[in-house]
């Protein structure tokens, strides 16, 4: 991770200046925003759950709990995919960024089928989800080319974050929409 | 473009063509220059929603008017609230602490330039959409189609039952668009201030106005987000079917109230606390002393940070929440004065031993020390909630507000403006039209707000178009309007004085106030680079140490 | 309680319990804040007096103070018990006002906002009337409180006549509740306080507080079927055979519409279009001809009729006393 860091030469010594670095700070700033977005469709979700208004109830939904396997382990697999890269294995990574991929689509076509009862909270959620795929196919096609590095762990470490959130999202998601609605 | 400045003043630029000029400013992801097209942004906005205001003073001049309809009348005072808080406030703190952040602690720019940009451009385009809708939809011809549900869009109101067309939608997306701008300032302004501090510059030697800045982006990204949510619901429910709001299939109103206050209210701190950062920087400068309390300064900003997201339902105190509710909100409320009242008192102890200069930015943060004092006081009345069921919904309500958002916000901004305006055009301005703006502006204010304050306790309700004679509320609306006239005239001679000194000025330097933060210490404009050389600082007041090697600050922090 | 009010609408002039408990209260509220901003203002300019920079100043920076525990401590300390004294009071009067147990002698009646009148049901005494609402005086050893639900048939409005109680809202599907023990007769004055569209403006309240006779004989009246008189046959034909009867209701007639309000009795009210016009011959006929040059924006249409039909409706409505 590239830590802007400074040795400066002091009357009475160094000083060694270490800040965190921009890229995993940003994120976790927008992840913030983002999670208070979600927060208030739950909030939504929750205070209309047993009141007769129309809206995805579970009655209509299948438990997906298949799709929700293959969400939560790609996150396992993103995060072996960083390790990976951070110790210079460019092959282990990009096998694990491809299973990412792939189990992160299977849970989109799960998601799909659903999708004309889903358009309040998973259509948030399935966007989210679509944009990640998109940042981690466009990381994918980067390596296939040969330009990711082990300098870049860094770049990917951060998308490696939001893709966390989204799984964690979907955990709460699963929970208030399929568990409590019940 | 390594050479390029900030300043319009350069002899450089003269050879340069005014069209390459332009496109520097448009393609420009430099801070600074992002800081000014937010401000010159907002300054815009201001005399457009200050014409919006004027024309709603003089409909209200007397009773039975005739000089609006009231669906003209809806629309403009719809428009008068969203564009100010959106398109005024917000640009102007962003403005501000795009362009001061990075040069107080050190850096050369904020964390994402690229980002940056793209926000304000996201902030300008939503502008541009509110604004599209007075000539969009049925356009001139059905009296325009401008939103007309208030600036807090109460459901149902904005169902499509009762809002047919076009005109609450054009609200809901320019908010959402500008909100992603104010989400990605926000978001930058947090890295920037974790991340690219200089060295030796740890949390507690950073600037009060970092610290204040930093505060009002963690807001933003808490608060803003809610809005968005709501918005999106409110979408779904015009379009998609959706009924969240919908009272006539089972929605719920007040899950609006409690989602838009709950932005609503941060919304207001997020206002706000630049004017307590301009203040925590100006007032310690003109009173040749340091700010008295900086712990307890930040301590007590956290504070106001933490409790405004628990307060937000005094604005619903007469919606029938049930008592034990309405005790707790209160209570939060009340709490929430506390820290906001001290810091009135840390100013004024700043001020106290100093040596008070009352050059322009000082006249507006004396009036703001007075003011917000005002302000505050009026807020305590209105967080009683007995008392808030007669004042809530009134004009009383308004004063208040207005009271913080000009008395207070408003107020500091031009401070603001007067004190750091040689650093960013490199000119001083005109001492005697500053001291000539702001005694008009004073005497305007007073007259519009302090009046404003009496119809409401005489029952007068807001969002009205005209009234009923016989209420003792003809010669305070009268009153009220008059004031708008002097505050419009100051307000002229604050942007020709801006524009005159920009041409005319004499040269400034680079710390003509004698100041002690690290902006000071560049050229006046400062380079686009900002420091050629990272500061090391040792103290919260780098340039005082400078100045005085006997007695520098570090020997007491 | 002293000199007259300085106007109908007057938050300061309670006639009724809640309207008087919130006064007291905010008295008290009012002196506070008075108390705090003339310490205040008085050191802010004192400073501002004492500590300006003289013309005869020798440019050294006065003394450097960073802050002083005990002086942060002191005021930080008396706001929060200055907060917790405001606090204790305000819940005070929350409970007592809200909570108040509703007696079984208290009137009952059901107000419904809509845009932009006031529908007024009183369901114990079979009674639909609008835009005036009657009570009976309450007298102090005897008290009869009138006990108002709330409820809305279309967006957000608000009850506020401030010398009765402060404002609670009518919202959409959330019924709400206030209620009042005026011990004065007389008539007050009040209107919608919350932006509910375009004619918000002239959503105006008239309370009437009759003494204990005079609001029986208003019942009285009230509960009667609509007057028939044979003079005015032609109008009441036009009004039953337009669209009239889809909006308003006439007891004892065919009109049994409830978008509009009840005409049953409507030369009993002062003043028609909630407020917006003195309920006079003319005036009525100017809003059956055209409801917009009195409130444009209100939901009533024009109802295109001819001079003579315009006559003859007319003369029937104000048979309807």
């Amino acid at each position: 991770m590239s830590t802007p860091s400074e040795t400066v030469k002091e009357a009475d010594g160094e000083l060694r200046w270490e800040l965190p670095a921009r890229g995993p700070v940003g994120m976790y700033c927008l992840i913030a925003a983002e999670a208070a977005i979600f927060v208030i469709f739950v909030v939504a979700y929750l205070f209309y759950v047993g009141k007769s208004v129309s809206g995805p109830t579970p009655s209509i939904l299948s438990l997906p709990l298949f799709i929700s396997l293959c969400l939560l382990s790609s996150s396992l697999s993103i995060h072996l995919a960083v390790g990976a890269l951070k110790r210079g294995r460019p092959a282990s990574f990009l096998a694990y960024w491809v299973l990412t991929l792939l189990l992160g689509a299977i849970f989109l076509a799960g998601t799909a089928r659903e999708w004309r009862h889903l358009i309040y909270e998973e259509g948030l959620h399935a966007l989210h989800v679509t944009v990640g795929l998109l940042l981690i196919g466009t990381v994918a096609v980067f390596t296939f080319l040969r330009k990711v590095q082990q300098e870049h762990a860094g770049h990917v470490e951060v998308l490696s974050l939001y893709w966390h959130f989204v799984d964690a999202v979907w955990v709460v998601v699963f929970t208030v929409v399929y568990v409590i609605g019940r | 473009m390594s050479t390029e400045t900030t300043g319009w003043t350069t002899p450089a630029d003269a050879t340069v063509p005014l069209v390459d000029r332009l496109h520097g400013w448009v393609t420009t992801v430099d801070h600074k220059r992002l800081g000014i097209l937010y401000i010159l942004y907002a300054l815009f906005f201001l005399v457009v929603g200050g014409i919006e205001a004027t024309l709603l003073r003089i409909q209200l001049i007397r009773p039975h008017n005739a000089f609006l309809s009231p669906e003209v009348f809806n629309q403009l005072f719809t428009m008068h609230g969203t564009t100010m808080i959106f398109f005024v406030a917000m640009p102007l703190v962003f403005g501000f602490a795009n362009y001061l952040v990075p040069l107080m602690i050190g850096a050369r720019d904020m964390a994402f330039p690229r980002l940056n940009a793209f926000s304000f451009w996201m902030t300008a385009f939503g502008g541009f959409v509110l604004y599209f809708s007075v000539v969009g939809g049925y356009g001139l011809y059905g009296m325009a189609t401008a939103p007309d549900v208030g600036w807090f869009a109460y459901a149902p109101l904005t169902a499509k039952t009762f809002s047919p067309g076009h005109s609450t939608d054009f609200w809901t997306l320019s908010l959402l668009v500008s909100g992603v701008g104010s989400i990605g300032t926000a978001v930058n302004l947090i890295t920037t201030i974790i991340c690219l501090r200089c060295p030796g510059m740890t949390l507690g030697k950073m600037p009060l106005l970092a610290w204040l800045n930093l505060a009002m982006a963690v807001l933003v990204v808490l608060a803003v987000s809610p809005l968005t949510a709501a918005q999106l619901m409110l979408v779904v429910d015009r379009y998609l079917g959706g009924h969240f709001f919908d009272t006539q299939a089972g929605g719920s109103a007040v899950l609006w109230m409690h989602f838009f206050w709950v932005f609503g209210h941060p919304e207001v701190y997020v206002l706000v606390i630049p004017a307590f950062a301009f203040a925590s920087e100006i007032i310690p400068v003109f009173s040749r002393k340091a700010i008295f309390g900086y712990p307890v300064m930040v301590a007590a900003t956290l504070a106001i940070c933490f409790i405004s997201m628990s307060v937000w339902a005094h604005h619903m105190f007469t919606v029938g929440m049930t008592s034990l509710s309405n005790t707790f909100f209160v209570l939060s409320t009340m709490a929430i004065a506390v820290p906001t009242g001290i810091k009135i008192f840390n100013w004024l102890a700043t001020m106290w031993g100093g040596k008070i200069s009352f050059r322009t930015p000082m006249l507006f943060s004396t009036a703001f020390l007075f003011q917000f004092l005002t302000a505050g006081l009026t807020g305590v009345m209105l967080s009683s909630a007995p008392f808030n069921w007669q004042l809530s919904g009134s004009y009383f309500v308004v004063a208040h507000f207005h009271y913080v958002i000009v008395g207070g916000i408003l107020f500091m901004a031009f401070a603001a403006f007067y004190y750091w305006f040689p650093k960013v055009s490199g000119r001083m301005y005109d001492e005697r039209l500053g001291k000539l703006h702001f005694w008009l502006f004073t005497i305007g204010f007073h007259l519009t707000f302090d009046c404003m304050h009496v119809p409401g306790l005489l029952g007068m309700p807001r969002r009205i178009y005209t009234y009923e004679p016989g209420r003792g509320w003809d010669v305070w609306n009268l009153l009220v309007t008059v004031g708008v006239l002097f505050q419009g005239v100051a307000v002229l001679i604050f942007v020709a004085n801006l524009i005159l000194s920009y041409l005319r000025g004499p040269l400034a330097g680079s710390d003509p106030w004698d100041a002690w933060t690290l902006e000071w210490s560049t050229s006046s404009p400062p380079p686009e680079y900002n420091f050629a050389v990272l500061p090391v600082v040792r103290s919260r007041r780098p340039l005082w140490d400078l100045k005085h090697p006997e007695d520098p600050d570090w020997k007491y922090e | 309680m002293g000199p007259g009010p300085l106007s109908p609408t007057d938050i300061f002039a309670p006639v009724s319990t809640p309207a008087q408990s919130i006064f007291e209260l905010s008295l008290f509220v009012l002196s506070t804040a008075a108390a705090i901003f003339v310490v205040v203002f008085s050191l802010l300019v004192y400073a501002v007096v004492r500590f300006r920079k003289r013309a005869n100043d020798d440019g050294r920076e006065p003394a450097q103070v960073y802050g002083s525990t005990q002086v942060e401590l002191a005021w930080t300390i008396i706001p929060v018990l200055i907060v917790l004294v405001l606090f204790l009071t305000s819940a005070r009067v929350i409970f007592s006002v809200q909570d108040a147990v509703r007696p079984p002698e208290a009137l009952q009646v059901t107000v419904i906002g809509h845009q932009f009148w006031w529908e007024y049901r009183y369901p114990g005494l079979n009674i639909v009337t609008a835009n005036e609402l009657h009570v009976p005086v309450s007298e102090k050893g005897h008290p009869t409180p009138t006990f108002l639900k709330l409820l809305s048939a279309d967006t957000d409005h608000s009850f506020w006549v401030p010398r009765l109680a402060g404002k609670t809202d009518l919202i959409p599907n959330f019924p709400n509740s206030t209620w009042i023990d005026p011990h004065e007769v007389g008539v007050y004055e009040g209107q919608c306080a919350q932006y509910c569209g375009t004619q918000h403006a002239k959503m105006l309240l008239r309370v009437y507080v009759d003494s204990r006779e005079d609001f029986e004989r208003w019942v009285s009246r009230q509960r009667q079927p609509a007057q028939v008189s044979e003079a005015v046959a032609q109008g009441r034909a036009i009004f039953e055979r337009t669209a009239c009867i889809n909006c308003h209701a006439v007891q004892g007639t065919a009109a049994n519409g409830t978008f509009g309000p009840d005409l049953t009795h409507l030369m009993s009210r002062d003043t028609i279009a909630s407020g917006a016009a003195p309920n006079t011959e003319a005036q009525l006929r100017r809003w059956v001809e055209n409801p917009d040059s009195i409130k444009p924006g209100s939901k009533m249409p024009a109802m295109g009729l001819d001079t003579h039909e315009l006559d003859a409706v007319t003369a029937y409505l104000v048979s309807l006393r």
